[in-house]
């Protein structure tokens, strides 16, 4: 039982798909019109890759909600085209505080570095990323957004998949070269393939509550261990747009779910926090959390992606991210894959990255849960040890885990070209290119991210002559088709003159040079393909 | 190769042992536990070497006999 209201509704209608003689084959369905399969859907179609997305739903606003999108997922989401709409609308944040009772135990500022166009972090009701995501598929052409359409059957053959679709005039059945499973946690798709999804559930719930009230907090991340108002648990406070806070409160194991989302229960614990604010209630749920994820993420033409592949605790805010990451991931990958491209490893390595990230991100979200939710009483004693050794010790401070918050993943992956020199500097092979301020063509200030296209891209730091571009690769020249008149892109990069990096179309590091040699570059571009 | 020192390295172990003794004098279990956590956590960073601190949870855990 969840207390939500429904927020914006979609209308079904019926597909000319379903009048057809015979099944209609797409080149590639998406299950799940939530943050990953929207993105999956936008990445593929802005890739020329016609998208079919299926939602049983046909509204957005209800049930479990995302908050904070990290930098990563927001340089992902304006190469969408929705990056700057979100940043506009949503709450940007980087101090975090971290309370024992009344006292300040520990305080972080996450982006202290200048010239990146996207913040650390954003804070956005799920359903307003959902919103602009939705408002972007209907500009763009190439995805056929169908609401009220379940997937209740799927049929795996060697080069295709069957899906049998419910809707409100009954069910069709529609074919798929491939078909992205990005159905959320409790995927329908797993389950009709009979996948386990193992991992570990930790017992205590959690109280998740939005509130709607005029208060001046500021506007940062406080999470409280033991705070006066809630006595031997934990609490978290968190600023959204539109006046809206979002609360959680640890219950402990004994916590009865049902009976602490009644408001008679919910209103006096909120009170003991906020005191005489006024409030009202936006959302209420009681949740236990899971660590989990498949054993693969690509089971013949089915692939998976976001919850349906793997869930983590929301600590640290890596669910919504790690998924739009993924989607990012797959769909250059299988445009790449459709139109030819590819080569055998390409398909490999979605599962190989993202397995690397989701294994990241669960040990993360474990070690801050069992942090957080100490699972016995000897855990719980070290734990406290840790808490009141932090205002008297660095190192214990630095122990101290409320959540260590989404960072991209260095992928060590077989696409990446492994360094001949050496390089300094915050770029990383495997990890996404570190955005810089730059001055492009007409004066015009922008940061490095919003300048590259879609495919790969080689930066070449001017050392005379400008070289010949190799093959399909965008050559961008940086002293002539980008200035660096701050010198931060250069440092970022440890870049030299002459010395030259080749970008993933995902804008992943993925081959570097000191200089310019058209043969090494395409043999990068080729390994990066998978061959 | 074992990075973990076993060789006694206290000039006076018994004034070491008599230090620690002391320290939890008095203590009920539940106050000595916590003072043992503490005091872990503070020697441990004070190693600060990860390899030493698996060895050593190693060793402990290796001389912790099942009760019959």
């Amino acid at each position: 039982m969840e207390e939500h209201k429904t927020v914006f509704r979609y209308t079904w209608r019926r597909s000319p798909d379903q009048d057809a003689a015979s099944p209609v084959r797409h080149r590639v369905v998406v299950v799940g019109a939530g943050p990953v399969g929207l993105s999956a859907a936008l990445d593929l179609a802005l890739r020329g890759v016609p998208v079919v997305l299926l939602d049983d739903s046909d509204r957005i606003g209800e049930g479990s909600r995302g908050l904070c999108y990290s930098k990563r997922t927001l340089e992902i989401l304006d190469r969408l085209g929705v990056g700057e709409k979100l940043v506009a609308q949503g709450v940007t944040w980087k101090l975090g505080k971290v309370y024992l009772g009344d006292d300040l135990v520990y305080s972080f500022d996450l982006l202290p570095e200048e010239g990146h166009k996207m913040p650390a972090f954003i804070n956005l009701q799920q359903y307003y990323l959902e919103k602009a995501l939705i408002d972007r598929v209907e500009e763009v052409d190439n995805i056929d957004l169908r609401w009220r359409n379940r997937v209740t059957g799927l049929e795996r053959r060697n080069d295709y998949v069957r899906l049998t679709v419910d809707t409100p005039d009954g069910p069709y059945i529609l074919e798929a070269d491939w078909v992205i499973a990005a159905d959320g946690a409790r995927s329908a798709l797993r389950d009709m393939l009979g996948l386990g999804f193992k991992g570990v559930t930790f017992e205590d719930k959690f109280l998740i509550a939005d509130v709607k009230m005029a208060a001046d907090f500021p506007t940062e991340r406080r999470f409280w261990f033991d705070p006066p108002f809630h006595s031997g648990q934990s609490a978290l406070l968190h600023r959204q747009p539109d006046n809206v806070f979002r609360i959680d409160l640890q219950l402990g194991p004994d916590a009865d779910a049902e009976a602490e989302q009644k408001p008679e229960r919910v209103i006096p614990r909120l009170k003991a926090m906020l005191g005489d604010i006024p409030f009202e209630l936006e959302w209420v749920s009681v949740y236990r959390f899971n660590c989990r994820r498949l054993d693969r993420f690509v089971h013949g033409r089915v692939i998976f992606a976001g919850d349906s592949a793997h869930q983590v605790s929301p600590f640290g805010a890596r669910g919504a991210n790690s998924g739009v990451q993924d989607a990012e991931n797959i769909a250059w990958k299988l445009a790449a894959i459709l139109d030819g491209t590819a080569g055998p490893g390409l398909l490999d390595s979605y599962e190989r990255e993202c397995i690397q990230a989701a294994d990241e991100n669960i040990g993360h979200s474990t070690r801050s849960t069992d942090f957080i939710a100490p699972r016995s009483p000897a855990e719980r004693a070290l734990r406290n040890a840790v808490l009141s050794l932090a205002p008297h010790a660095d190192f214990a401070r630095r122990m101290v885990n409320s959540g260590r918050l989404s960072v991209a993943t260095v992928y060590d992956s077989p696409l990446s070209t492994p360094d001949e020199e050496t390089f300094a500097g915050s770029a990383r092979l495997g990890a996404p290119a570190p955005d810089a301020p730059v001055r492009a063509a007409g004066n015009r200030r922008a940061t490095l991210l919003e300048c590259l296209s879609d495919g790969f891209e080689l930066i070449y730091f001017r050392n005379g002559e400008t070289p010949a571009p190799c093959g399909d690769i965008k050559l961008t020249v940086i002293g002539q088709d980008l200035h660096d008149e701050e010198g931060l892109l250069t440092a970022r990069f440890d870049a030299t003159p002459g010395s030259a990096y080749l970008l993933r179309p995902d804008q992943h590091l993925c081959a570097r040079w000191r200089s310019f040699d058209s043969t090494k570059i395409a043999a990068a571009r080729k390994r990066a393909l998978g061959f | 190769m074992s990075r973990l020192i076993v060789a006694s390295r206290f000039p006076n172990p018994d004034a070491a042992y008599e230090a620690l003794v002391e320290s939890r004098r008095g203590l009920s279990e539940k106050d000595a536990a916590a003072l043992d956590a503490r005091l872990v956590l503070i020697l441990a960073n004070h190693i600060g070497d990860p390899e030493v601190l698996r060895e050593a949870i190693a060793l402990a855990q290796q001389t912790l006999a099942p009760k019959d």
